[in-house]
């Protein structure tokens, strides 16, 4: 077990596996993407209040949603560079930071094209609002945090910190429209019912959009790690390997 | 299948009701927004690549240069 955990810290090792899986991710991405979007625009039943702007749900909730699992990850991945001191960990937290901030910032712009139709304002200083607002300007703390530190041992520990700190906004985030009366609708329940307000012909392309957008995620996540090591390593000689055999 | 779509012509579709900006920037967002964290990761390798390459040669040159001054004042040195 601890051997595999170490081996899976490995630059090295992480670099190799990565790139057999890549293709299989891209695949399935591209499918569930192709299924998820073709179901939202053509086939999701006009929302009886809404109108059609009900498809933009299908881009709004997976990737505010999977935003959220930004700070998770970078607070477990802070908690293994401080405990285990694991090279990888720290890559992988430093190249979460700039895609989460990605993730939340279009998840803020596409609320507001929503928002503007159905609430008659694109911006509103409601619970939810607010926090995720709060969750892009940490995320974009993170990364200035991380260039301001020059050495990088430092900056991995300060880093590692505010994220295990930031992490504390997103059970406010999720639990915000419970707590307080906001202008952002609570989560929807699902209802296995066909004909409800929320039923499988609703929610099923939901869900496959909600993974679609988790393995884009994934796949964004392990290039740019890919990148990460090939410059922290590149002093070493199976990195001048790559660099010398590879076109382009 | 096809009797499930909700439009009834692609004048229809494309229109999305009274919300032809509000659906269609959205998709057209997120289309962009995967593209480039697709491309922009396959843009810095490669540069990265390129910067290797040119360090690798100039250290090359570097190294070639200072061997043959090492010999030249070698030889000059024996001269003397």
């Amino acid at each position: 077990m601890w051997q595999w955990f170490f081996r899976l810290g490995s630059p090295k090792w992480f670099y190799e596996m990565s790139g057999k899986w890549l293709p299989w991710l891209l695949v399935l991405m591209t499918v569930l993407m192709s299924v998820g979007v073709f179901w939202a625009l053509l086939f999701v039943p006009q929302d009886y209040q809404q109108g059609d702007t009900i498809r933009i749900m299908y881009v709004h909730v997976p990737v505010a949603s999977i935003s959220l699992a930004c700070f998770p990850l970078m607070a477990i991945a802070g908690v293994i560079t401080l405990v285990w001191k694991m090279k990888l960990a720290d890559m992988v937290a430093k190249c979460a930071a700039p895609i989460g901030a990605w993730f939340t910032a279009v998840a803020l712009a596409t609320g507001a094209i929503w928002g503007q139709p159905i609430w008659g304002t694109w911006w509103a200083w409601d619970a939810r609002l607010t926090s995720m607002l709060i969750q892009f300007f940490l995320l974009i703390g993170v990364i200035a945090l991380r260039s301001a530190i020059e050495s990088p041992d430092a900056a991995a520990k300060a880093c590692a910190l505010l994220a295990i700190v930031g992490a504390i906004n997103v059970p406010i985030i999720k639990y915000s429209v419970e707590w307080w009366n906001t202008l952002h609708q609570p989560a929807s329940e699902f209802s296995m019912d066909e004909g409800n307000a929320f039923g499988p012909e609703i929610w099923v392309p939901l869900l496959i959009m909600i993974f679609a957008v988790y393995c884009f995620f994934v796949i964004s996540l392990i290039l740019s790690t890919r990148n990460e090591i090939l410059q922290r390593e590149r002093r070493a000689q199976w990195v001048m390997d790559i660099v010398a055999k590879e076109q382009v | 299948m096809f009797e499930h779509i909700q439009f009834n012509s692609v004048a229809e579709f494309l229109q999305m009701g009274k919300y032809t900006f509000h659906v269609w920037s959205v998709y057209g967002l997120f289309t962009v927004f995967i593209l480039v964290n697709l491309f922009l990761p396959r843009v810095q390798r490669r540069q990265f690549i390129r910067e290797q390459r040119n360090k690798a040669l100039r250290d090359a040159q570097l190294a070639k240069n200072t061997a043959v001054e090492q010999e030249r004042d070698g030889a000059s040195g024996e001269a003397s």
